[in-house]
């Protein structure tokens, strides 16, 4: 009933501004967006992974049941033994934990220059930083990681450069040690990192900066207990896009990824595909979705940052 | 422990702006000290440079007889308060408090112990774990204060602390930060364009303009015998004559202001620089130093009434003589009546002790 209200009172609030014609407009269309793109397909993802892979003249027939094979056969695999289907679960841990250190990587990087950006620099300078940060971006991800491809393979610019200044005698082999793969994810996803900390640095007085130096903060003190606390939404923000967007990620994975190494969603990918299994991929896909956010949620609570921090 | 402060040519400089010009100066252990001027002349430069937040382009900087240069803002015996006060909005009024003690390792139980030491002092006991936005403008003002005083310094330095009060609560705040520096015997390095500010809390005041320091000494030295024609004109009401010197002896100056008369100013052993003989120069003769005089009388003038302005236990009057304006100061002594003829004329005059002669300098646009 709150609830309710609230939106009418929202509602309300936007006819006062928009007009009813712009209002309703902007209503019908944000509901359908949400409902068309992300609600239906989840929905209709949810309903497929409880059903038997049937051909399609079976499909609403007396056999198509409601069932959990799928999930079973991401804990127990094809065998009927006590068996676990370990390689599809470590997949998905080596995916999480792939993702976490990008995650990491990322905030550790991007965590200087968002401050030097927010703080440090004149207002012109920053805009131009921004968009040489931006400008990249205009290409295409696959080109993108094309290019990583190029630059990490075995006569790329950095084993040329490597070997040419002696630092290693042989080309090393960047895409099997997947060292080319965590370097295009990383840089896949800094912009998602970068703008929400700066977003959050940006608005903090520079003043407190001064003050915890001139209390006798360290510079290291000033961001251990003053800026990053503050930043903390915008970390949490940030790091829950790169994450989720990384474990996600399936362009890169495939490109980059060395011949050992599958990610989580090639193996969606392949139900979905190769495999012709849409209801296992659909399992396998609401499997990665739910164990995300369970682990994003759980960082949040570790970290003591609230949900409604991350909107901001 | 109260430690001096001494500026020995201090020049700052921006990209060829010149913020500060030859700072020079010594301030007492446990004095009470103001910078004072208009917007935009330095004084918070300044005290940056005394914080450590600055370096100086020239000069040094020593507080208790050690170099400050190279010495970081943290680890240098002072504490800034900034105009707007920086209190971390994400920590307790206590955690706000001790945070100079968490950053330098004091373990959580003494830290709080000394935090509500300090609340004690500011008058808020027990208010360690309310929010800082939960706390009133003057409340916010104390816990800056306790929280710059937590680790003891030698030397506080206040950035315009109470602009952003109303005046009831600045007047308060006045006579609390005076209390707080006699209670705990630091030296008080404060920074202000509020003149009354100024004048009610220092021992002694610098007045500045365009980076350079005009005049240094207490208040009422600072009122009555300005240094220079900006000193004089910024501090407190002033007529200003720009005129030349007809001649000079031991006991008076006397001037061609344009009122058609020669007009006196007294010389003291104290008067500064003089103007010399035949030179341009200015006279400044204070409201409330000019009074009605019977026509003829020496040093007084001819004047035209234009204005009254009544303010209870003042009247204040806008004079026209020759092409110079003036504002002359009357006691209201509840008699009422006009102190101009009937034609809205009158004669004005000063005893010359009141009068200030300086050398023809820039005044403070009012
Ligand atoms: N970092 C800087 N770079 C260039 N110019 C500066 C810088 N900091 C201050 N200035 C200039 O130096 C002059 C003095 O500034 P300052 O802040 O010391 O003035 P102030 O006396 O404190 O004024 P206010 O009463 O308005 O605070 C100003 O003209 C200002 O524009
Ligand atoms: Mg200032």
């Amino acid at each position: 009933m709150k609830d309710f209200l609230g939106i009418r009172r929202f509602f309300a609030g936007l006819v006062e501004r928009n007009g009813l014609a712009v209002s309703l407009y902007l209503t019908a269309a944000v509901g359908i967006w949400i409902f068309l793109l992300i609600i239906l397909p989840q929905l209709t993802m949810f309903d497929y992974s409880f059903h038997h892979n049937l051909p399609p003249a079976k499909v609403g027939g007396p056999e198509d049941v409601y069932t959990l094979e799928h999930y079973r056969y991401f804990l127990r695999g094809s065998g009927n033994g006590s068996a676990y289907n370990v390689l599809d679960m470590s997949v998905l841990v080596r995916t999480l934990v792939a993702a976490i250190f990008v995650t990491v990587f990322d905030l550790v990087i991007c965590y200087p220059v968002a401050f030097m950006l927010a703080k440090s620099s004149s207002a012109g300078r920053a805009r131009l930083m921004v968009l040489a940060l931006i400008v990249p971006y205009w290409i295409n991800e696959i080109l993108r990681a094309f290019a990583f491809r190029i630059l990490f393979g075995s006569s790329g610019v950095i084993n040329e450069f490597g070997m040419a200044v002696g630092l290693w005698g042989s080309p090393i082999d960047f895409i099997r040690e997947d060292v080319a793969l965590y370097a295009g994810l990383a840089y896949a996803y800094i912009l998602l990192m970068i703008f929400p900390l700066y977003n959050a640095i940006e608005s903090l007085d520079i003043n407190q900066l001064e003050a915890a130096r001139d209390m006798g903060a360290t510079r290291l003190q000033v961001h251990t207990k003053v800026v990053i606390p503050y930043a903390k939404p915008g970390i949490a923000s940030g790091s829950t896009m790169v994450f989720m967007l990384t474990a996600g990620a399936l362009a890169a994975p495939e490109i980059l990824g060395g011949p050992s190494n599958l990610w989580f969603t090639q193996i969606v990918y392949q139900w979905f595909n190769s495999g012709g299994n849409w209801p296992r991929g659909s399992a396998y896909a609401m499997i990665l979705l739910v164990v995300c956010i369970a682990f994003v949620l759980l960082t949040m609570r570790l970290f003591k940052v609230s949900i409604g921090a991350i909107g901001r | 422990m109260t430690k001096e402060v001494s500026l020995d040519h201090v020049w700052v400089e921006f990209e060829n702006f010149v913020a500060v010009e030859d700072a020079n100066l010594t301030i007492a252990g446990g004095e009470f000290f103001s910078f004072l001027g208009p917007s935009g002349c330095g004084k918070t430069t300044l005290l940056r440079c005394i914080s450590g937040f600055q370096e100086p382009t020239l000069g040094r900087i020593r507080i208790g007889n050690h170099d400050m240069k190279g010495v970081g803002p943290n680890r240098r015996p002072t504490a800034l308060i900034f105009q707007n006060l920086a209190l971390f909005p994400l920590r307790s009024v206590a955690d706000n408090i001790a945070f100079p003690l968490e950053v330098r390792g004091v373990e959580k139980r003494e830290r709080r112990r000394r935090a509500d030491e300090l609340l004690e002092m500011i008058a808020l006991p027990g208010q360690g774990d309310k929010r800082i936005d939960e706390l009133s403008g003057g409340q916010k003002q104390r816990v800056a204060i306790a929280r710059a005083l937590a680790v003891k310094p030698d030397i506080l330095l206040l950035d315009e602390p109470l602009s952003a009060l109303d005046l009831k609560l600045r007047q308060h705040m006045r006579t609390e930060l005076r209390a707080i520096q006699k209670q705990v015997g630091l030296t008080f390095i404060y920074i202000t364009h509020d003149q009354g500010e100024a004048l009610t809390m220092s021992d002694r005041v610098a007045v500045m303009s365009r980076g350079k320091i005009q005049q240094v000494a207490d208040s009422r030295t600072i009122y009555d015998r300005p240094a220079t024609s900006f000193v004089a004109s910024f501090v407190g009401e002033n007529n200003a004559f720009a005129g030349t010197v007809l001649a000079k002896d031991g006991q008076g100056i006397t001037i061609d202001a344009g009122l058609g008369v020669p007009l006196v100013a007294a010389l003291r052993a104290d008067s500064g620089v003089t103007p010399a003989v035949g030179e341009p120069c200015h006279l400044f003769i204070r409201p409330e130093a000019l009074v009605p005089m019977t026509s003829g009388s020496p040093n007084s003038f001819e004047a035209r009434l234009v204005k009254e302005e009544f303010e209870g236990h003042m009247r204040h009057l806008l004079l026209q003589a020759g092409e110079h304006q003036l504002r002359m100061s009357l006691v209201n002594n509840g008699l009422g009546g006009s102190v101009a003829g009937a034609d809205g004329r009158l004669t004005v005059g000063f005893v010359p002790e009141l009068a200030v002669a300086l050398p023809l300098g820039l005044l403070a646009s009012a």
